[in-house]
């Protein structure tokens, strides 16, 4: 689905992508991990089309996505910190995005109504908590039942309630068969989600395994356990 | 296209500096035109005041609205949406906005006082100079990332073409006066669009029999079909490029 070949990226001296090589495929869920400034949300907005790789090649369903755009019809996207308009109201957001997406399928309005976003709609976005823009970047994301979900620190800033709302929605779209990525510093928080995991570290892919291959290698139940072991392995 | 440049347009039109500045436009002009009797002599007041004031209010809030946009059009990135699509959007939005302002605030009491023919002239240079300086407005903004640099970008490109320029022109004319410039001073005028608005309506006034030998030069050019083709054309040029480099840049821009 989503194939990443040595795309390479600095950002002035600052090597922050290099030759990253990387297969993404249907129905699976993918947590993309490494230490802060690894390069994870570099490499989301290179899939993104935000930043523009220096080389190398994304494809997206066999076809490169440079100078390409229709294909962000099929990803949703939620930012680390979503920035929006600030004299926009919530429903101000919702409704310019649908006008500019002229989505003709099923809408997906189950978050917005989970997270209790109807109520708040006349809310202006500058008046927001970093928790409820969250959701509104959730909300986004989810509504167009995108075949991808790219979801860059989901959790960072929610409640525990709405944290959970999340992951059983992230839970229930992958079981459709929908790609999902997800950047998470809070291991513990992905052991029921994930299938894949890609570690990097310095703007290189460390390793991309099965949750299982993982568990058997290292003999941890855990994921997050699973990872320490490996990456206490790799500093000896 | 259409949609998002139909979001810009309202959002700017909103906008309370921009309600502001119809306002003043307005209240400047219907003020000149109550004033003198000689409508000729009104125009030329409100000619030198419009070549003031256009100018800075397009570049400086075009700056500054391209600036506070940057989420929005983040939002956008991240939407099936082409980034050309974007940036032109911003770009129709403000100019179409701009003009729509300075047609309301002056172009209305222009229409109104004065003979047809030299105000349609004034009305259409009021909108070129708006789309002119926001194209300058969309170049400066993309070069930096500091909105506190680009501004200054801004108010730099605004002194140049409103005052140095001429300063710079004075100069010349004193240091060559003795030899025959003026050909050459209409090529150089070419690179000011504010001159070449000021000149084109100077020449359907009357008054361009006070200019002298330049003058008349300049009649010989300027006052011919050719002439104010050549003017549009290079008025269209000064919109064009300094928006296709813009539009590379923003294209290639990691956001």
């Amino acid at each position: 689905m989503i194939e990443i070949e040595n795309i390479n990226k600095s950002f002035g001296k600052l090597k922050v992508l290099d030759n990253v090589n990387l297969s993404c495929k249907k129905g699976e869920c993918i947590a993309l991990i490494g230490p802060n400034a690894c390069g994870k949300t570099t490499l989301i907005k290179s899939i993104l089309g935000m930043v523009v790789p220096d080389s190398g090649v994304i494809k997206f369903n066999g076809h490169s996505i440079h100078k390409s755009f229709e294909y962000r019809a099929s990803i949703g996207y939620m930012p680390q910190i979503g920035r929006y308009p600030d004299n926009m109201s919530i429903r101000g957001i919702v409704e310019m995005v649908k006008l500019i997406r002229n989505h003709k399928g099923d809408l997906d309005e189950e978050l917005f109504e989970k997270f209790k976003l109807k109520e708040l709609g006349n809310k202006f976005m500058r008046t927001l908590s970093g928790g409820t823009t969250q959701k509104v970047s959730a909300t986004l994301a989810f509504l167009f039942n995108p075949e991808v979900l790219i979801l860059d620190e989901p959790t960072a800033g929610l409640d525990p309630l709405a944290s959970e709302i999340l992951k059983e929605k992230v839970i229930r779209e992958k079981e459709k068969g929908k790609l999902v990525l997800i950047t998470s510093h809070l291991l513990s928080e992905l052991d029921e989600l994930i299938t894949q995991i890609i570690f990097m570290q310095d703007g290189k892919v460390v390793f991309h395994k099965n949750t299982g291959e993982l568990q058997v290698e290292s003999g941890e139940e855990k994921i997050s356990k699973a990872i320490a072991h490996i990456l206490r392995q790799q500093q000896t | 296209m259409k949609r998002i440049a139909k979001i810009v347009g309202t959002d700017i039109l909103r906008n309370r500096i921009v309600v502001v500045y119809t306002l003043i436009l307005a209240c400047l002009s219907w003020s000149v035109f109550a004033l003198e009797d000689n409508s000729s002599k009104g125009l030329l007041t409100l000619l030198n005041i419009i070549l003031l004031t256009v100018p800075l209010v397009s570049v400086i809030f075009s700056t500054i609205y391209i600036y506070n946009s940057q989420e929005f059009i983040e939002l956008l990135l991240s939407q099936p949406v082409q980034r050309k699509t974007i940036w032109r959007s911003l770009f129709y939005g403000l100019s179409l906005s701009l003009s729509i302002s300075f047609f309301i605030g002056a172009g209305l009491p222009i229409l109104i006082f004065s003979p047809a023919d030299i105000a349609w002239m004034m009305v259409l240079m009021g909108c070129a100079i708006s789309i002119i300086f926001a194209a300058l407005a969309m170049l400066s903004s993309i070069f930096t990332r500091d909105k506190a640099r680009g501004i200054g970008i801004a108010i730099v490109l605004w002194l140049m073409f409103s005052l140095l320029f001429d300063g710079l022109l004075m100069f010349l004319s004193f240091q060559f006066a003795e030899y025959p410039i003026e050909k050459p001073m209409v090529a150089i005028v070419a690179l000011n669009p504010i001159d070449l608005a000021r000149i084109l309506i100077l020449l359907h006034l009357d008054v361009s029999a006070m200019m002298g030998q330049t003058g008349a030069i300049f009649k010989n050019f300027f006052g011919t079909h050719v002439g104010i083709a050549t003017t549009f054309s290079i008025l269209g040029l000064w919109v064009i490029v300094p928006y296709k480099i813009s539009l590379k840049r923003f294209e290639q821009k990691d956001l």
